[in-house]
């Protein structure tokens, strides 16, 4: 009888790091995403004080009015550390990429009608400054976000946000056969026509706000929560109903990309709030200091597109949005 | 005075074919080989040409695929689709 | 409409996917969006003038650093079931990965988290963008360095309480006060101090020949997530010429400023690689290029034909590049004796050289090494056979700059140890060189600040004055730290070294 002792057990002295048993439990082995996010932040021994920000330490729980015991729950529920989340875009780009191609090759935006191609130059690809803007404000929040769990997923968000703009800029070099005038027109839009200047007010106004808690319930869940469905579920339905079907081959990465980003949204809202009394009311003050211009800027644009359905519209997202602040305890 | 730019890969077979075409296109190039890793100096200017690895590779290669084994380098950059040019002015 | 259907180029898509994207407020004053970018002096007059040379996209990101994650993690999970630990050239090298996870993994969380804050402060949307490319890389890091290390830490002493120390430990204070020098600074220092002269002129001698020689080891998770790591890093180091020729060719103000931070940050970055330089010259068993090799490849000649580039910007040579390579001799010696002296305070272990070594030693550095070093080791080797290995029983007097203990000496004398002072606020602050000295007299009021571990542990701050409080404040046991040879580490691979003779 032969024993292969190179294929038997080798005696593990521990399970995983000290850090990570403390936070854990003795005995319990952690996952790939729990392995980073968990005790990464420095927590003391700070030798200088940040010349940008003299009166705070470099990471200083002080930067959001938000209080945790542990800043470590707002944690992901999609588990995402660098290696799951690109793989995961990297799968979705390749499928999209296809989409995106049959539309260009087929010039299956060619024959819709003038008036939606004008939705997508007026309304769609304007839009893409718009996740610009909330690419700067996930890195206000990936900076100066307290912990790990945050920081890292805010970075992820941020960077989605890039991507965003780049599909909808494809979007628009599709419509116009690579010709960039119409991302200057659309830039001219966002910049002069009264239709856009509620948004941009309100997205200016987001990147002078400090506290990376407030800019997170104001970007990824009020901005987005009016503005994703307006765009990419009843202007997208708008189109494909009066014969854009081609329309929603492009714009079906945003429902997915929007419903995806929501749970982590919803997840870290929800832990803050049912941290305390305090943190809710905070968030709930938050919510109604900005709540009516957000929803005044989509009204205009709403009124543009829609027209007599806008009342519809706006009802049914803004119903929505109440549900969802209902279950995280936002609005009693 | 010194005036080498470089380039390092990964010494893996996917690196074999840039590693080819830039010994090819560079008269001065200089290969250096250590564990896991090439390294590869040329005085003042290093040209890696879409056109040779593909003849190398007898395949399409888009030259940004080099990130995948790229290691280091040293030189000011210019890049397009047909050319990755590393280079010193002085 | 007219069919004109464009074929874009790299460059034409990139400009046009990112570089419109940015607008200027007007419902807030830009100097408020972005509050950070002027503070310094650099004077910006057009940020389009911007060039990013590798033109990524965020399709192409995600392509490509997936391909890499795949591969990476392939290796990763087949290290863990195959035990490759144990085929490493010997668990002495297991040293180098511990200063590794200990002290250069925090350093790329801190990249992470500084180069978010790059990717949000600067004005212009080019250089944004590709400060959060970095920010993400960096994250990435971090985090596949954690993973790789998760597996050795199952087995080794010294992997589990590096969160703690990382923050505590005065030999980490090192690395951490170098990123928090620069996290602290204003973001045109930062991405100086990191992407150009960290990333471009330093961090090849510590990628290249030390991931090299963890290839040439054994160690196929360092490797892998190293030269993995890497080819993130070559963006990351073209990011940093770019933004120091743009800010060099924006105005000539700048020049002043940036050549003042070359000069901080080169010898803060030199000496911060010391100790990679030590890692090289004595932690790896396998040798694949010394300290001194190291420094005459990628600073001499690869470092120095940088700077001619920069010459026509009115850049020169940083301020004490001359002394730096006058020690190429002897740094990695005397900071290997320093650890070896004080192992029993970190967690780590150290050893003596052996013959083997002890040889290659001196056919690297010749007739200095003979001369000075190698009697001091054969000394030490003579107390340990006697049993009584050479420990220092007092804590050093640091660099409150560097924060590197003080066993310098002077560039011209070898024999005689340099400590400078200077006065400020009517207390001494001690210094390891004239290259120090110069960065504390141009900023005394930060580095008055810094924490120096020693006086803290005199002060009682740090669990009680003994070195078995220290260390328990610390969570290292006596088991984790001091002489190799009888450690746990060594007692371990001696029984998987048997084992493995007997199949």
């Amino acid at each position: 009888m032969s024993i292969d002792i190179k294929t038997a057990a080798v005696e593990e002295k521990r399970i995983t790091f000290d850090h990570i048993a403390r936070k854990l439990g003795e005995g319990k082995k952690p996952n790939r995403y729990q392995e980073v996010v968990f005790g990464q932040q420095p927590e003391e021994v700070f030798h200088y004080r940040p010349t940008w920000d003299p009166e705070r330490e470099l990471y200083d729980v002080r930067r959001t009015a938000i209080q945790m015991q542990d800043f470590e729950d707002l944690l992901d529920p999609r588990q995402y550390y660098y290696a799951t989340y690109v793989i995961q875009r990297s799968r979705q780009q390749e499928s999209q990429e296809k989409n995106y191609s049959v539309v260009e090759k087929r010039g299956l935006l060619d024959n819709i009608s003038d008036e939606l191609k004008e939705n997508i130059k007026k309304v769609v690809v304007p839009f893409r400054h718009a996740e610009w803007g909330a690419n700067m404000n996930n890195f206000h929040i990936s900076s100066y976000g307290f912990q790990t769990p945050i920081a890292s997923a805010a970075t992820m968000q941020g960077m989605d946000r890039l991507g965003n703009a780049q599909y909808l800029t494809r979007i628009g070099l599709i419509l116009s056969e690579n010709d960039p005038a119409i991302l200057d027109e659309a830039k001219e839009l966002w910049l002069h026509d009264p239709m856009w200047q509620g948004l941009r007010k309100v997205i200016e106004d987001s990147f002078v706000i400090e506290d990376w808690f407030e800019l997170h319930l104001l970007q990824n869940y009020l901005l987005d929560g009016v503005f994703h469905p307006l765009l990419f579920q009843h202007l997208e339905n708008h189109i494909v109903t009066r014969g854009g079907a081609a329309f929603a081959m492009l714009t079906e990465l945003f429902i997915d990309w929007y419903a995806e980003s929501r749970r982590w949204t919803d997840a870290t809202i929800k832990v803050a709030i049912d941290e305390s009394d305090q943190n809710s009311k905070l968030m709930q003050s938050w919510t109604e200091k900005w709540k009516p211009e957000v929803v005044a800027a989509a009204q205009r644009i709403a009124d543009a597109v829609f027209a007599d359905q806008s009342e519809e519209v706006m009802r049914s997202i803004l119903d929505e949005l109440d549900d969802r602040s209902r279950k995280l305890g936002l609005l009693n | 005075m010194p005036e080498n730019v470089f380039i390092a890969l990964q010494n893996t077979p996917e690196a074999q074919p840039i590693i080819e075409a830039i010994v090819a296109d560079n008269d001065n190039a200089v290969v250096n080989e250590s564990p896991g890793m090439v390294k590869i100096d040329c005085p003042k200017r290093l040209v890696l040409r879409r056109e040779t690895v593909e003849e190398k590779l007898g395949q399409e290669f888009n030259l940004q695929d080099i990130h995948l084994t790229l290691i280091s380098l040293s030189g000011n950059i210019d890049e397009d689709e047909d050319e990755f040019v590393l280079h010193w002015d002085f | 409409m007219a069919k004109n259907q464009r074929r874009l180029n790299l460059s034409q898509k990139y400009q046009l996917m990112t570089r419109g994207l940015d607008w200027e407020t007007t419902y807030q004053p830009m100097d408020k969006v972005f509050p950070y970018d002027k503070y310094e002096g650099i004077k910006i007059t057009d940020w389009d003038k911007w060039q990013d040379p590798f033109r990524l996209t965020m399709d192409a990101y995600w392509k490509y650093q997936a391909e890499k994650e795949r591969k990476l993690y392939a290796i990763l999970d087949s290290v863990v079931q195959n035990n490759s630990q144990q085929n490493i050239s010997d668990a002495r090298y297991l040293n180098a990965v511990k200063i590794w996870m200990q002290g250069v993994t925090p350093l790329e969380y801190a990249a992470f988290r500084g180069f978010n804050m790059l990717g949000r402060g600067f004005r212009g949307a080019g250089a944004r963008v590709a400060c959060q490319f970095q920010a993400i890389d960096e994250m990435r890091h971090y985090q596949t360095q954690v993973h790789a290390f998760a597996h050795y830490n199952k087995f080794f002493n010294g992997f589990n309480q590096h969160a703690r120390i990382r923050d505590r430990a005065w030999y980490l204070s090192i690395p951490k006060s170098y990123f928090e020098d620069a996290m602290t600074a204003g973001p045109f220092e930062f991405i100086t101090a990191i992407s150009f002269s960290f990333e471009y002129v330093l961090t090849n001698l510590l990628f290249m020949p030390f991931v090299s020689g963890a290839a040439h080891n054994g160690d196929m998770a360092t490797t892998t997530f190293g030269f993995s790591a890497q080819s993130d890093e070559s963006r990351h180091m073209t990011l940093g010429l770019e933004i120091v020729k743009f800010m060099l060719e924006q105005h000539e103000d700048n020049v002043p400023i940036v050549q003042e931070w070359l000069d901080k940050w080169f010898w803060r970055g030199y000496r911060l690689l010391g100790l990679i330089g030590t890692m090289m010259d004595y932690m790896l068993p396998k040798k694949v290029m010394s300290w001194r090799q190291a420094w005459e490849i990628y600073w001499e000649e690869n470092g120095v034909a940088l700077f001619n580039d920069l010459a026509r910007y009115g850049i020169r040579m940083p301020k004490h590049h001359e002394t730096a390579t006058r020690e190429k001799y002897r740094i990695t010696h005397e900071f290997w004796s320093t650890i070896y002296q004080f192992s029993h305070a970190t967690a780590l272990y150290t050893w003596l050289p052996d013959e083997e070594e002890m040889d290659w030693l001196c056919a690297e550095y010749g007739e200095l090494f003979e001369k000075l070093y190698k009697p001091r080791y054969e000394y030490w080797r003579e107390l340990d056979a006697r049993g009584e290995r050479f420990f220092q029983k007092r804590l050093p007097v640091v660099c409150n700059v560097c924060q590197i203990p003080i066993f310098h000496t002077y560039p011209d004398d070898p024999c005689k140890n340099i400590c400078l002072v200077s006065e400020y606020k009517g207390t001494k602050h001690q210094m390891c060189s004239e290259g120090c000295k110069d960065i504390f007299d141009r900023e005394p009021e930060k580095y008055c600040q810094a924490y120096i571990p020693p006086q803290q542990i005199y002060q009682g701050n740090c669990g009680g004055a003994t070195l078995e409080d220290y260390r328990k404040w610390l969570h290292i046991r006596d088991e984790d730290a001091g002489e190799y040879y009888g450690s746990e580490d060594n007692q371990l691979w001696e029984k998987w070294q048997a084992e493995a003779a007997r199949v």
